[in-house]
């Protein structure tokens, strides 16, 4: 589903440069749940954004489901974020004016659907996080967990390819930490990709496979033993 | 592009952000507001203008007669120069090329009575010309005419304001009204926008004027209108002609200064004419700059909009908005509401403008008003530039990479 080869990405700051990817080769497969940890500053955002089409690699090989993700203009990448991933971010990045339900029917607009089909889709996806009954608040008006969920709701509404989450539960607590979890595995248990950022070795422990950055470089790569949260959700 | 959905997005965003709409609003409105008053009051100005000075005929010299300051050819200083038939008579035979219309001016205070009722006022003796020259406009019967000069009829027309403090309610034509215990016949009533003090007047012919006098044949001042097709610069020959062909006849030194005063209106009309220029062209600026002003704002606006918006951008982008519409959404959500706020704010001024009327007449604004054009040509330009000044913080917001925007706090 993913394959990159020989990733480099350096930021400019000032006339320094600092070179954060220094050569990233991976590979995941669709189905794969796959947490991707390191200590602070290691590149895992950098790396995840690459793979999430919202930042532009210098140098090397991505190709998702066998696209070539390179040179591409603006309205394309945007077409194939709409398409082909979601995104879960740790501060969850709602719409702060737009009610749960609206912020899970936002991509479906830009995927061209009619009013009618995103709002019953919305819904639907609502649902399945549990949450129908809040579809009418707004973000302000829910929990950190709830947040979450709704915007896990969103990047899962346009049926990505894959689903991509940086650290999703960086700003919970634990118990609402492991609903969040859980939600992902029912999703990966569905069949999707799902990459998770995470330097909390529990939540990586959740996941089917623990790839570890340092330095700028993939330093462990290895399947767990999948902890399997019960979901009550 | 402009589909129901993308419609409904942006009312669902202007209904949820009402402090930005009204905000770029009230802007637009307020900006178009004081366009249209201002422009509206400066052509007020421009109308009383008009009013005052455009009003009388505007091809007229006026000559009166002065006082000598200087001994010439055997006479003394401080003659008193005077006017008489004679020199009606030298004007329409010496300067026929130059010459439209003629009328001398006798002025006296009269007591008019009517009935039990009487008041003092002034009287002007004329000929039909002078209704030309003042553009009198007649409201009831006729202006003194050639037969009551050759007659000597003793015929008068009479003011608005006559009519009203003598008549009341009475028809004045045909009546007869008392001056110094002789019978006068009111023939006409006239109007005159120049004000309460023209309206007070009482014209009668001046051969009965100089009758009653005792067959004198003085005149206090002599009034001529020139061929208007000679133009300024004829005016001017006109007038050096005939001060050239009085001061000979009247034996005044040539450079004698108050012996003889011409008052060429050719002269004033012109510098009048350069004032309403003026005034149309401060009234320009004025417009323009609050133009100026309010396009600034919108503009400020919209980029402090789409600063506070960076970071809805960049999720709008995660999720796969393409550049084209989020620029489109940005635009269309501005001109939508710098339209309605802009038609808003335009009929609002319109609205007062028409309600004020003659209100500020003590202020010399006079008929403010706002032609259609310019109403729309300054509300669209408002619109457009909204829109422009929307687009290149727009743009820059469509074309920043996801992850800079997503990083906007
Ligand atoms: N836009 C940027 N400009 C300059 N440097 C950046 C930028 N983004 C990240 N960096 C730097 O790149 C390095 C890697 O950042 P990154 O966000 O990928 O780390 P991370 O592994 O996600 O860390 P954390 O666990 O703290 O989120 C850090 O040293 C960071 O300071
Ligand atoms: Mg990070």
């Amino acid at each position: 589903m993913i394959q990159i080869n020989n990733l480099h990405k350096s930021y400019k700051i000032g006339s320094n440069s600092l070179h954060v990817l220094k050569g990233i080769d991976l590979k995941i497969d669709e189905g794969e749940l796959v947490a991707i940890m390191g200590s602070s500053g290691s590149g895992k955002s950098t790396l995840l954004n690459i793979l999430g089409m919202l930042d532009i690699a210098d140098d090397g090989k991505y190709l998702l489901d066998n696209v070539l993700i390179q040179d591409l203009t603006e309205t394309t990448a945007a077409n194939y974020r709409n398409r082909f991933l979601g995104f879960v971010f740790q501060s969850f990045n709602l719409i702060n004016y737009k009610n749960a339900l609206e912020n899970v029917a936002l991509p479906l607009y830009y995927q061209g659907l009619g009013r009618k089909i995103r709002q019953q889709k919305a819904l639907e996806y609502l649902e399945k996080v549990g949450l129908k009954d809040w579809a009418t608040h707004l973000p302000s008006e829910l929990s950190g967990g709830q947040k979450q969920r709704v915007a896990i709701a969103r990047a899962m509404a346009s049926q990505p390819k894959v689903l991509l989450a940086d650290e999703p539960t960086g700003a919970l607590d634990s118990n609402t930490s492991n609903e969040v979890m859980g939600l992902i595995q029912k999703i990966n248990e569905e069949g999707k990709t799902i990459l998770v950022v995470t330097h909390e070795i529990e939540i990586a422990h959740m996941c089917k496979r623990i790839v570890t950055l340092k330095d700028g470089v993939i330093v462990e790569d290895k399947k767990t033993n999948q902890t399997l949260i019960d979901t009550n959700v | 592009m402009f589909s129901r959905d993308r419609w409904q997005e942006i009312f669902e965003t202007i209904r949820k952000n009402k402090l930005r709409t009204i905000l770029s609003g009230f802007t637009v409105a307020l900006g178009i507001f004081i366009f249209i008053v201002l422009f509206g009051f400066g052509n007020g100005l421009k109308n009383s203008f008009e009013e005052f000075f455009l009003d009388d005929a505007t091809n007229t010299l006026w000559l009166y007669p002065g006082v000598t300051s200087k001994a010439y050819r055997g006479f003394k200083d401080n003659r008193r120069i005077e006017f008489d038939n004679s020199d009606l008579i030298d004007i329409q035979e010496n300067f026929a090329f130059f010459l439209e219309r003629i009328t001398p001016r006798i002025n006296r205070r009269e007591v008019l009575g009517y009935k039990n009722k009487s008041n003092s006022y002034y009287t002007r003796a004329v000929t039909p010309a002078h209704q030309y020259i003042e553009k009198t406009v007649i409201m009831k019967g006729r202006f003194i005419n050639q037969k009551d000069l050759e007659e000597k009829n003793k015929n008068i027309v009479i003011g608005r304001l006559v009519e009203q403090d003598l008549f009341k309610n009475e028809n004045p034509i045909g009546k007869y009204v008392e001056i110094k215990e002789s019978a006068f016949k009111v023939v006409g009533v006239f109007q005159d926008k120049s004000g309460d003090r023209e309206e007070r007047l009482v014209y009668l012919p001046y051969t009965t004027r100089q009758l009653l006098e005792k067959t004198n044949d003085k005149i206090d001042q002599i009034i001529v209108s020139f061929k208007p097709e000679l133009g300024y610069v004829g005016a001017l020959a006109f007038e050096r002609q005939l001060r050239d062909f009085f001061k000979n006849k009247k034996v005044i030194d040539p450079s004698d200064k108050s012996g003889l005063y011409i008052r060429n209106t050719a002269e004033m009309v012109k510098q009048n004419q350069q004032f309403a220029a003026t005034l149309q062209i401060i009234v320009a600026i004025v417009g323009f700059g609050t133009l100026i002003a309010g396009i600034i704002g919108i503009s400020n606006i919209m980029v402090f909009v789409v600063k506070e918006r960076t970071k809805e951008l960049g999720v709008r982008k995660a999720l796969g908005a393409t550049p084209i519409s989020v620029v489109g959404m940005i635009l269309h959500e501005s001109i939508f509401i710098t339209t309605i706020s802009g038609i808003f704010g335009l009929l609002i001024g319109v609205f007062v403008l028409s309600r004020l009327g003659d209100q500020l007449e003590q202020y010399f604004i006079l008929n403010p008003y706002v032609d259609t054009l310019t109403a729309f040509i300054a509300t669209f330009s408002l619109i457009f530039f909204g829109a422009v000044a929307g687009y290149i913080p727009a743009k820059r917001a469509a074309s920043i990479k996801p992850i800079v925007a997503l990083r906007d706090e």
